[in-house]
This record gives C-alpha cells, structure tokens and sequence, in this order.
C-alpha cells in the first residue's frame, strides 16, 4: 500500500441513505479471480441504462464529477455485503474518501486496508457537504482533520490504522510479527 | 487473560477467551479465530498474496472451502460441464488453491458441499464458544450456536490464512429481548425482518446482538439460523443466541462434534456460554413476539418491510425511499396482498434448511404452482437434498410445478446464472432485495418459506394463514 497522508478534491454527492456494497459493485462483476479493474463497473445499475450506455443523469457521470477524489453519500454507507471488491472498485473508479454520518462495519474495516478513507461527520457538517456539492475540500490524515471553506472539522481514525495508512504499511506485516504469541497461544490449549 | 468477576456478556466470554494480544488505546487486540470458512468469490486473492508473500496456510485443520455462491445449480451444469468463463475459472481456482495448500474443500463431487453457512452446522464444525469467520456477511448465521461469527473481507482472509488470527477492535453489545411467543402461522423469518423494521438497517452497526428471551429459547436451530443470518442486516458484526439442550441435541452425533467423553467435557464447557445475571449491555430492545405477523418487505433494502397484510407506507422527502418505491413500481398506501408475482425462490443461508423445505411443502402439498409463476427450491446443501428427497418432499416440489435443484446460493444472488429478469417481481426467502441483487432490474419481496409458498400456489402475495 502506498503511504496516504492528505487527499486535495472537489467532492462529489450521493444523497441516498443505506448504499449497499451491491450498488458499490453488483455481484455479476465478482466472479473475477483478481482485484484491479473492478472500477468500469461501480455503481453499475445507476451508471448504465439497459443498453449498457452511460446515463448522463446520473451524478457519478457529470463533467462536475470527473477527477473527484472524494464521495459525499448519505447515512450508513456499505451496507450489506461483505465484499472487499467494494472497496477495490471505488479506488479503481478514482475514488480516495467517502464521507458519511455512518459507515458500515464491514465495509468501514475492508475500505482502511486498502486506503480508502471512510470519514464519518456529524449532521450538520454532512447537510451542509450534501448542500454544496464540488465543493474543495482536504482530508488531512496526519491531523485528523477534513478542511473546507474554512472550516475545519475533526473525524476519527484510530491509532493503527493511521500509522499504516501514513506509513503505507500492511496490517499482515504487523500479524506476522505476532507469530511467537499466537504459537504460544496455541501450545497452551492443545 | 481476564480474570475479572465482573459479569460478563456472551460476547465477552468468547471475545476474552480468544485473545491472542490485548487491545490497547493504540492497537487492536489479535483475536485467534478457530474455523475459517472460505468460498470461490472472496478467497482467490488471498491464495494470491500468500503465493506472492511466500506464506502457507498456518491452519489447513481449522479451514474448510465449499462452493456455493458462483456455482450453477442445475445438475448438467456441474462438474465437467461448468459453461466456460469467469464463474468456472474461479470454481477451478478455488479447487487448485485448496490443493496447493492443503486445505480440505467440499468439492463439486462431495455429498458434504453446499452453501457455507449451511454446512458448517451440518457437519458439527460449527460448535459453542468458537470463534468463526467467512468471507462472507452473513457468517453471522452461526452465531445461533453461541459461536461468535462474524463477516470479513478478502485482505482479512488472508490474514487469518496466514496467521489464524485477525486484528479486532472490541464491539458494543446490543440484547434484544423477545418476549413471549410466535403465534400460529408467523415464523423465524418474519421476527427477524420486524426486528430490522424496528431497529433499521443500520440499528446494529458497531454491535453484536445478542437475541433473548422466551420466545428464542423456544426455536429450533433452524430458526435460530434464520434469526442469527440476518443480524447483518440491521448492521450488526454478529448475532448470538446462547447455547441449550436444543443445540446440544442438535450437534450431538454430527461428523466433526466431540464424542464420548470429550463430548461430555464440551457440554459441560459449552454450558457456561451464557450472559451472566447484571452483565451489561450497551443498548437494549424489546421486541413482542405475539405482536409480529407474516411480514413481506417492500422495498429495496430489508428494513422496508410491513406486516402482510399492511399497505406500503409514504415518507414524502427521502429521496432513497421514492427512489425505492421507483424502482419497485410500488405507490405509498396501497396493501401489497393481491399483488402478482412472476418468480418464486426458496433457497439461500437464510431459509435453505430441511425445516424450511418442509414448511413449503406442506403448502404445495396437492396444489400447483400458478401458471404465471416460475418456482424454485434450492436446498442449502447436498445432505439437505439427500434428507428432503429422502422425505419425498422433492416429489411434491415438482408435481406442483416447481424446479428443484442443486445445492447453492443460487437465485439469491444474480451469479451463478439463476436469476430474476428486469422488471419481475419475485417472493424470495433470501436476504437481501437490494436493487438488481437477484438480477439487473430485478424486484424483491423479501419474506418467510410459507409466504414464498403461498404466493406460488395462488400467484399473488398471500397471507399464508389463509391458506386452509
């Protein structure tokens, strides 16, 4: 993973609440053995009309929302499905942060191991995001912080996942180191 | 280890009882994992960054693989006769890596094979205090046994592959207390989608549930599945109801359950797998249980759902809730009883289980299944089919009309290659009426064995009570 210390975009809005992982990325797309490339399909069911052409009503394929990093969406994103490949398709689409009121846990957890940032906010912060879309912001990893329009707003990020998210380490490193106690761990109950 | 006198949670007991590393304020605690479940669709890039990294398998005794969730289950669609493309590519990788590194997998020929959370208990690898994981949300279904069990991604597999532990922040608790009893007609199923309607789909994020009371201590384990498997659809990590006679009765004699002695050391073990008297929970509900009716969800998630007799309710401002309705082509204030389906599913982690198929018929039993309607039942496992078959009821399932198959995930999810076509409306024992879930276009209404049953026979959605 390559170390994450500040995202600079124009954000982009997705104003429904409970976004599920088959929105993220529909299951016909997981038959795929790998990780890259999953992004031509994310939110396949809204970008796509039956024909397989792009909707142009849709948010995500506006000219405002070329090159955004980041992804303002309502309460409770990810929920339902377990599938790293949500996280791996909204990377793969460009996407580097989500912001939301709540994150599912699953997803929450998939989305740090990969570097994508899931910053949860309160209300107000969230209204006044969802009322200004394109709006510039900067998520500051080292400080906890997302900045925008003068404002500086605090979010949380334990301990260990920003070390790796800073550092660009990989939780399985730090498992590995853990051999000797989980052997030990082991011996003592066989 | 904790030595504390404090009372303790379920939960607690089990989360203490596996820990590898404390957690600290800096670091997550290592939580030793007991079974590790794994499946074709989450596992291949796990196998691939042991193969990079130059790992084995720390565990092959604590793994177990099936196939399920892009396997066909059409018989002539199985084995050799896989259709070439990505689903037969990653059936085969799933083969070849267990062989590579020596993990047991229940193969397309294995009378064991079938949809993970089904197996597990099938076999008696599922058992008491264990801590189990999956690539899969819905491992929260083993949790009826009192095993803390819970969903985890692909980078989380490979972590438990590699080191048969993974970092874990402690959760909240959440007890959910259900008083009383089911009354005649209401299953398993439709107390689990009004627990989600009351608390919504994300009443449970950051908590493993615990599911109390009279009217719990009453189900068989194959309800309590069915409560357990859904517990990720209010958002929880896990569900758990606490071990008794009728799990022990229920895993006494099953291929990888303890015997003689050591069966009688794990009961006596198993048996102290309860929430102490004053333990703590973070937060508490209390459900009626004779208060719940056959529910039916509406719309596309499964905290849009109503008793079955009810009309769809309005909720005039939320964008997702008439985007829903939308997609659905469903209006506000009208009942859904009466309205036509085109497909009906029995099958999934849900309602899979030998019990269920009973259930189903029960109803089909010397009735057919309406000429507008496609049926099909799919046993959660190869051994559930044996049963079923065995019991004759795959005779009934097909003289009424239905397509009985093999073991797999199936219509639950859209692919394996059964699915539900844009714009149907189908009644599903599954889990999740996400938008295009069952198939691009595809309509959900999420509900209980005998609903899905009734509105095959009659073609519309019916109360199953009425049905004499």
């Amino acid at each position: 993973m390559q170390p994450i210390k500040k995202i600079e975009s124009r954000t982009v809005v997705l104003v429904n609440k409970d976004i599920d992982t088959d929105q993220i990325i529909p299951a016909r797309f997981l038959t795929t053995t790998q990780r890259e490339g999953l992004g031509a399909h994310a939110f396949a069911e809204w970008r796509f009309d039956k024909n397989g052409e792009l909707r142009s009503d849709f948010v995500l394929n506006t000219a405002a929302a070329a090159d955004c990093k980041v992804l303002v969406a309502g309460d409770n994103f990810g929920c339902g499905s377990s599938r790293e490949h949500a996280p791996w398709a909204l990377l793969d689409f460009g996407i580097e942060a989500v912001i939301s009121t709540s994150m599912a846990d699953i997803f929450r957890s998939n989305a740090l191991k990969n570097g994508l940032l899931p910053i949860v906010v309160d209300e107000n912060t969230h209204q006044f995001l969802i009322s200004h879309p394109g709006i510039d912001v900067t998520v500051d990893v080292a400080a906890r912080e997302l900045r925008f329009d003068a404002q500086v707003i605090e979010f949380e990020l334990d301990d260990f996942s920003q070390y790796c998210l800073l550092n660009g380490v990989d939780e399985l490193g730090y498992l590995l180191e853990q051999q000797a106690s989980i052997e030990a761990w082991e011996n003592e109950r066989s | 280890m904790t030595t504390s006198r404090q009372p303790r949670t379920l939960y607690e007991k089990i989360w203490d009882e596996h820990i590898v590393v404390p957690q600290t304020e800096h670091n997550p605690a290592v939580l030793y994992i007991d079974l590790h479940l794994i499946h074709e669709v989450t596992s291949p890039q796990a196998f691939s960054v042991l193969r990079s990294r130059g790992l084995r398998v720390r565990r092959p005794d604590k793994t177990l693989a099936t196939l399920d969730h892009s396997t066909p289950t059409k018989a002539d669609l199985l084995y050799s006769n896989m259709p070439p493309g990505p689903a037969r590519e990653q059936v085969k990788t799933l083969i070849a890596n267990c062989e590579e590194f020596g993990v047991p997998i229940y193969d397309l020929t294995s009378q064991h094979r079938g949809i993970v959370h089904v197996i597990g208990p099938e076999v008696g690898a599922t058992q008491p205090g264990k801590t189990i994981v999956c690539g899969d949300s819905h491992t929260s279904t083993h949790g009826a046994f009192g095993a803390l069990a819970f969903g985890i991604g692909t980078t989380e597999v490979g972590h438990v592959f590699a080191t048969q532990s993974l970092l874990q922040r402690k959760s909240r608790t959440l007890a959910i207390n259900v008083e009383g009893a089911l009354r005649p007609g209401v299953t398993a199923k439709d107390l689990v989608l009004a627990i989600i309607g009351n608390i919504g789909v994300g009443g449970g994020t950051g908590h493993v549930i615990e599911f109390r009371g009279a009217a719990i201590e009453q189900m068989s384990m194959d309800s309590r599945m069915t409560v357990c498997n859904m517990s990720i659809e209010a958002g929880a990590r896990a569900g758990l109801i606490a071990p008794d006679d009728t799990t022990f009765d229920y895993l006494h004699g099953r291929p990888q359950a303890p015997e003689g002695s050591e069966w009688e050391k794990a009961v006596q073990r198993w048996r102290d797998l309860v929430t102490d008297t004053d333990a703590h929970f973070d937060k508490s509900v209390t459900i009626d249980a004779n208060a719940v009716a056959p529910m039916i969800t509406y719309g596309t998630n499964p905290g849009m759902v109503i008793p079955i007799d009810g009309v769809v309710p309005e909720n005039g401002g939320d964008k997702a809730f008439n985007q829903a309705l939308a997609y659905m082509a469903l209006e506000a204030n009208r009942p859904l009883l009466g309205k036509p389906v085109n497909v009906v599913f029995v099958g999934s982690c849900t309602n899979s289980r030998i019990s269920d198929l009973r259930e189903v018929a029960d109803v089909l039993k010397g009735r057919k299944v309406a000429d507008a309607v496609r049926m099909l039942v799919v046993p959660g496992s190869q051994a559930t089919k044996k049963q079923a078959e065995a019991e004759g009821l795959d005779k009934i399932f097909i003289s009424a009309g239905a397509e009985w198959r093999e073991s797999g995930c199936s219509m639950c999810l859209g692919m394996n290659g059964d699915n539900v076509g844009a714009g149907e409306y189908s009644v599903s024992t599954s889990n999740r009426n996400f938008e295009g879930r069952q198939g691009v276009g595809a309509r959900t209404f999420l509900a209980s064995p005998a609903t899905a049953a009734a509105a095959a026979v009659t073609g519309v959605i019916t109360d199953p009570r009425t049905l004499a």
